[in-house]
């Protein structure tokens, strides 16, 4: 990377060390959290900082997940910028209450550290947990890597507190994959930090406003249609306040965050796309078929929500061949959420490739590169043959 | 202790024009707590009849900041609100003192929002939750909840030929919300009005969480005549069948006792959904069995209370 304008400092974090961290700097007022594996780290390391005094935020260390979310409403609605953690059957267990934040314009923000939801139980990573939330309403942003895992909170927060958007947000990162695993990540300086996200401004507040109002009233079928409708409104406008984070968030860091990252993908017969921690090993896979002379390439998804389909249609639009690979199976779906998502953002293109989609480690099963080559194969042959023999496979069940 | 001629010159903060139904103990009870709590206050409500019939959108009865979240978690909910309060305060951002209030009906507190209440309770924030206990989930249609009184028929637990309503006893929650050991829990009625204004006045003075538990009629669910909801909880009260009491630093106190302690039938029989008891024979083992409840839960409070010495006591001294 070049030079960056601000001093950034260099730390070995965990993914996990990397949010609570992020969290620390940005030192919200309020945190409501309950702990679940793998996100528990995270929660305890901020812990240590509130009990520490080195930040202001006052934790409420809730009963269960569905008060996590339902106190964090409460706190936003006061006025207060709010943040909290969670996974797997955590986040099911808030899932009422997402909607609930979402439709209330409360830009609160959260981590998810990717966990299999139940059942059967299992604590290790695939994404059925925030693809379960994916029409909840919130911003949805997968991270790769630790350092995307500190990066990414920090745009989504500034995404979300715009007032063009106020939706709630969430980053995404694998479990054990990345919150256990350590990395070199590179760390802006509070009072950057400060300056980027600003101080917070609520578009209302029970606590603060003159005026008392209402919130969460019962709305009939007279009033709701037009409230969803704005709502639906706020999510249009978030990729112009994501890419506008992200562009001043540019400038600081020297790192750059589109909605999607494409790797050797502008010429290639072949592009696979995936989300999270199985892009670094598909980027690797790639280099080594390139080696051998094969036309492949990646297309990383970054943001699920809003999904980017333009940028897609521009990344995928003239390959041969997509192979989707899904973290997450959607039972009685034809093919699992981001191939039916990518598939559809390419319905228009003239020539559109042919698209295969690969469910893969489910329940932490690992994906390695051995794996992801077998789907790069079947891509090529389906790009050769132009014949596709199976639209939804499985890689690495026995 | 303010005096019903102060109350009467407050502001209105609970204004007419709700869609609560006539002689609603709700409306009764949101109105006196809301006089009671002076200065500033943030109210939270869960899903309900309370909650759905003041605030169709665009109308609102509330004139103070009012938030709905969803049935099980108004707890919660006001949790954060107490807490970004906290931290305003610590900023020095808010001038203004504000008190906390949430309300829930039994269901979203016996039941669906028991675990909501218990966390908040044990967390310690200082908000007072008022449970409108009117016995059964009314405004989806008179359904059963953990509230809901031994031998009453509900939609969900109606009497029929084989089985003669509700055959569980109901929770007792206050006792319940005592065992969290808050500095300040009750137990109230409308009908003593002047009463359940000390109370709020008490919990909102209590440096830390509190809960106050109101019988609240629902005409439509108990089937009586709307003009007879204070009428109602009076009977409650002299049957003892609704004690009104306090609990301070865990000193168990009664506010209220009877000169005359009525059978349990006074209230029964005022009410429709115990009709089936004794109609046609009815259920005189049941009834016997209700008055049986009764009287143990009677005496139980008045050991509790220090009214009476406890019954092994009793028994000793009865041997001697």
């Amino acid at each position: 990377m070049g030079k960056t304008p601000v001093r950034q400092i260099k730390m070995p974090l965990t993914g996990n060390d990397a949010s609570a961290f992020a969290m620390k700097q940005v030192n919200p007022d309020v945190v409501a959290a309950y702990p679940i594996t793998p996100q528990t780290e995270l929660m305890q390391t901020f812990a240590q900082y509130v009990a520490d005094g080195d930040v202001d935020t006052a934790l409420i260390t809730v009963e269960s997940e569905h008060s996590a979310m339902s106190a964090c409403i409460g706190a936003a609605a006061a006025g207060a910028r709010t943040m909290t953690a969670t996974s797997a059957n955590g986040f099911a267990l808030m899932w009422e209450v997402l909607y609930i934040a979402a439709s209330l314009r409360l830009p609160i923000t959260m981590a998810v550290v990717n966990r299999a939801l139940s059942g059967p139980i299992n604590i290790h990573c695939d994404h059925s947990d925030s693809m379960g939330g994916r029409d909840a309403g919130w911003i949805q942003i997968y991270a790769e890597n630790p350092q995307e895992a500190y990066d990414l909170w920090l745009i989504g927060i500034k995404a979300a507190e715009n007032h063009d958007v106020l939706l709630p947000a969430m980053v995404m990162y694998d479990g054990f994959i990345i919150s256990h695993t350590m990395e070199v990540v590179e760390t802006l300086t509070e009072d950057v930090i400060r300056d980027y996200i600003g101080p917070y401004k609520p578009a209302y507040a029970l606590l603060l406003d003159e005026k008392p109002f209402t919130v969460g009233p019962l709305d009939f079928h007279d009033y709701y249609f037009e409230h969803k409708r704005q709502e639906l409104e706020g999510m249009e406008q978030a990729p112009a306040a994501l890419a506008a984070a992200a562009a001043e968030y540019e400038k600081l860091s020297g790192r750059r965050y589109g909605p999607v990252e494409t790797y050797r993908a502008d010429d290639a017969d072949v592009i696979m796309v995936a989300l999270g921690s199985t892009a670094g090993t598909a980027r690797y896979v790639v280099d080594v078929l390139r080696e051998q002379g094969k036309s492949v390439g990646l297309m990383k998804l970054r943001t699920f929500r809003p999904f980017p389909h333009r940028e897609v249609a521009d990344a995928l639009g003239k390959t041969k061949c997509v192979v989707v690979c899904d973290r997450v199976a959607s039972f009685g779906a034809f093919g699992s959420p981001t191939f039916m998502e990518v598939r559809s953002a390419l319905y228009e293109v003239p020539d559109r490739p042919l698209a295969i989609n690969y469910i893969y480690g489910l329940g932490g099963r690992d994906t390695g590169p051995d794996l992801l080559e077998q789907a790069f194969e079947e891509g090529l042959r389906v790009a050769q043959t132009g014949k596709i023999e199976q639209h939804v496979g499985y890689l690495g069940v026995r | 202790m303010t005096t019903l001629k102060e109350l009467s010159h407050r502001e209105e903060r609970f204004t007419g024009g709700h869609r609560l139904c006539a002689g609603c103990g709700a409306a009764i009870v949101a109105r006196q707590v809301l006089l009671a709590a002076d200065g500033p206050v943030v109210i939270g409500n869960a899903t309900g009849c309370l909650e759905v019939a003041t605030t169709l959108y665009p109308y609102s009865s509330w004139k103070v900041p009012w938030i709905h979240n969803a049935f099980e978690n108004v707890a919660a909910t006001i949790s954060g609100v107490e807490t970004a309060y906290r931290v305003f305060k610590q900023q020095g951002k808010l001038a203004k003192d504000f008190h906390f209030v949430a309300f829930g009906g039994d269901g979203g507190t016996y039941d669906i929002g028991l675990q909501a209440l218990s966390g908040a309770l044990e967390r310690g924030h200082k908000m007072l939750y008022v449970c409108y206990d009117n016995q059964a989930y009314m405004n989806t249609g008179i359904q059963r909840s953990g509230a809901t009184p031994k031998g009453a028929s509900t939609t969900t637990a109606p009497h029929g030929k084989l089985i003669p309503g509700k055959i569980q006893r109901r929770k007792d929650l206050t006792a319940i919300v005592a065992a969290h050991h808050i500095p300040y829990a009750a137990q109230a009625a409308p009908h003593a009005f002047m009463d359940l204004v000390r109370k709020v006045e008490k919990a909102l003075a209590a440096d830390g969480p509190s809960f106050i538990n109101v019988l609240s009629p629902c005409h439509r669910g108990w089937r009586h005549a709307p003009e007879e909801t204070l009428e109602v909880t009076r009977i409650a009260a002299n049957t003892c069948f609704w004690p009104l009491y306090e609990i301070v630093d865990d000193q168990w106190k009664l506010t209220y006792k009877p000169r005359k302690k009525l059978p349990v039938e006074d209230w029964l029989k005022f009410q429709g959904r115990f009709k089936h008891l004794f109609d046609d024979g009815g259920h005189p083992k049941l009834v016997a069995e209700i008055q049986a409840d009764v009287d143990r839960d009677w005496e139980d409070l008045l050991i509790r209370c220090g009214e009476l010495p406890p019954r092994e006591c009793r028994d000793e001294k009865a041997k001697e």
